[in-house]
């Protein structure tokens, strides 16, 4: 079964190509950033902010919100992209990431910019913090649901392990993680850097259900987080595999673009084949 | 002489009579007390409740105990992110480790973000005693007065401790406490002033040549240093500066003008302790001679906390050879 239309799949998928495109156009404009893994996560971005959360973009600190932990801050070009086209604030505002004076600080920062819940960037401490709020918001029995996005390459460090074993020994249902598995990190290929598989296996030795899924592909992902609401004895973490620099062929897969942002002749050329696939999707549909 | 509006212990200087109790207990007892008050808040404690005195918030509210295992990382990050869901963290553990081990975590997640996390950091100074360097943190208020956002409180007793305490949950934002081991001397009252940010004149006189700065349990050593010089004619004042950060910048460039000259006195590296930010603001402001009593750039090491105090320069003989020295200074 699915919990999610095949109408709402190709919108989903529309969008994440328009927020392709902003990633592109911010990144350029910025003149440094994180290309690769934000292109890589705008589908789970896309799929977050226009199906998943629990959320009002016109009142951001609504407490009721579900709450979407991004760990890996180095790709908060994807979430600024994707706030953006969800209403959150002006795409026009896109164009001032990494600015003097921004809102949109090259690595997140909470107290910068409403709901973007934690300050992110050094690597391995989102999932604490999540687990912090999931603890606080299961003592005071609320329902919210609280999510932590980290990308494979930070699985390399202590914290995190400190923090899984801990979500694992407080069952803290209430909080799901997603692992980009793009295999890739700055030095190069994870597993040549500092081997993190088996993955599943380590995270079931620590007392997590574990989900993998293809991370371009909406439907399944959906259906991951549906199925990880119903898993109430466990937390759940879903192992996204992904294609860095996903959308642009010559991007796809090389590691050399985890932290470079494309020059302005490559952006145009960018643009266009993202725009060119847009027609393409919706060619195919209509 | 003692200054009589601190409503300090009766006969302070009478050894047989001073009750001593570890510094760490008023931390136990105050947050207790303001757990009472105030349901959102929560202890986190990494595997050393009994030690910290975590462990009678733990007895009292099991639920609001939250155990985290030999993790320091995993505590602040942890905390933080109960902060942001809107709870008042306390984290305890050895300075060592938290804000040792956990630094970059408390300086991102939690100063930063300018969040009400508390970090209670035991076990501090040499006077640890036989554990040894390894547990003997004398580093942590260097690393915790650099952060912005953060205030810095080192009690001189188990009292003054407890009022820190209440003190911390009422200021926003994050705070570290520093606390001793060993028993020491209790020599404030439940009636003694205690305001972060404001010195406490403990001993003064009209004309002073010199006054001591001090914080921690070493103010009782400072306070035994006065008394001694007054009977050699030496009017010494002294200053329990409790609160490093924010600092009673008034009341300290007031009495270095009076005395001019200062000796501090801290269980701490000297760089970048309390005597550096003393130093700091009489440099700019009203230089004058200036002694630091505190660990000259050396690890400690096992020994009982007598002798570590007294082999590391910080017992009573070395605080008064600083005191006569600085006093030389004044007139070259």
């Amino acid at each position: 079964m699915s919990y999610i239309h095949d109408d709402k799949i190709k919108e989903l998928e529309i969008k994440a190509n328009e927020i392709r495109q902003s990633i592109i156009e911010m990144l350029e404009k910025a003149g440094s950033g994180h290309t690769a893994g934000s292109l890589g996560m705008a589908d789970i971005f896309t799929a977050f902010y226009f199906h998943i959360l629990n959320h009002d973009p016109k009142n951001p600190s609504w407490e009721e919100r579900d709450r979407l932990i991004l760990s890996n801050g180095h790709i908060i070009p994807v979430r600024y992209a994707t706030m953006a086209h969800a209403g959150y604030f002006p795409i026009e505002e896109l164009k001032t990431l990494r600015k003097f004076g921004s809102r949109l600080q090259g690595h997140p920062e909470k107290e910068k910019l409403p709901s973007i819940e934690t300050t992110s960037g050094p690597l391995g401490s989102g999932l604490g913090q999540a687990a912090g709020i999931a603890y606080g918001a299961r003592m005071d029995k609320k329902q919210i649901r609280v999510y932590c996005l980290m990308s494979d390459g930070e699985q390399q460090a202590g914290n995190i392990w400190e923090s899984a074993m801990f979500v694992g020994k407080n069952k803290l249902s209430n909080l799901t993680a997603v692992i980009d598995r793009n295999n890739i990190q700055i030095n190069g290929m994870t597993e040549d850097v500092m081997p993190i598989d088996p993955l599943r296996d380590k995270y079931e030795a620590f007392n997590w259900h574990v989900i993998e899924v293809d991370g371009h592909n909406i439907e399944e992902f959906v259906n991951a987080i549906e199925q990880a609401k119903a898993i109430y004895e466990k937390p759940t973490v879903i192992i996204a595999h992904t294609i860095p620099g996903k959308g642009i062929k010559e991007m796809e897969f090389d590691y050399h673009w985890h932290g470079e942002p494309p020059k302005s002749e490559e952006s145009k050329r960018f643009l266009n084949e993202l725009r060119t696939l847009n027609g393409k999707i919706k060619g195919e549909h209509e | 002489m003692i200054n009589k509006d601190q409503k300090l212990v009766e006969d302070i200087f009478n050894k047989k009579t001073i009750k001593k109790i570890p510094i760490r207990d008023g931390y136990g007892k105050g947050v207790v007390e303001v757990g009472e008050k105030d349901e959102r808040i929560v202890v986190l404690c990494a595997d050393l409740m009994e030690s910290t005195r975590s462990h009678w918030f733990e007895e009292k509210f099991p639920e609001r105990y939250i155990e985290i295992g030999v993790a320091e990382q995993n505590l602040a990050t942890v905390a933080a992110g109960l902060a942001i869901y809107g709870k008042i963290p306390f984290i305890s553990s050895y300075a060592v480790f938290s804000p040792g081990r956990n630094n970059e975590q408390i300086r991102t997640l939690i100063s930063l973000n300018n969040l009400p996390v508390k970090i209670i950091g035991a076990h501090a100074g040499v006077s640890v005693g036989p554990d040894g360097a390894t547990h003997q943190a004398l580093e942590d208020i260097a690393l915790m007065r650099v952060q912005p956002n953060m205030t810095v409180v080192v009690p001189a007793d188990m009292e003054e401790a407890q009022k820190a305490i209440l003190a911390s949950v009422k200021k926003s934002g994050p705070f570290y406490l520093r606390l001793a081991r060993e028993k020491t001397p209790l020599f404030t009252t439940k009636d003694s002033p205690f305001e972060i940010g404001k010195a406490n004149v403990l001993y003064d006189s009209d004309k002073i040549e010199i006054v001591i700065i001090a914080c921690g349990s070493l103010v009782y050593n400072a306070l035994l240093v006065a008394e001694e010089l007054s009977k050699e004619k030496i009017n010494v004042a002294v200053i329990n500066n409790h609160s490093i950060k924010p600092m009673d910048n008034k009341t300290i460039l007031k009495y270095a003008q009076k005395a001019g000259a200062v000796v501090t006195v801290e269980e701490h590296q000297i760089a970048g302790g309390m005597g550096s930010a003393v130093a700091e603001l009489l440099a700019k402001e009203y230089p004058v001679p200036i002694e630091f009593i505190g660990v000259n750039d050396r690890f400690g090491q096992s020994g009982t906390p007598d002798e570590l105090i007294e082999y590391y320069g910080m017992g009573v003989g070395s605080i008064k050879e600083a005191v006569k020295k600085v006093i030389k200074r004044k007139s070259v």
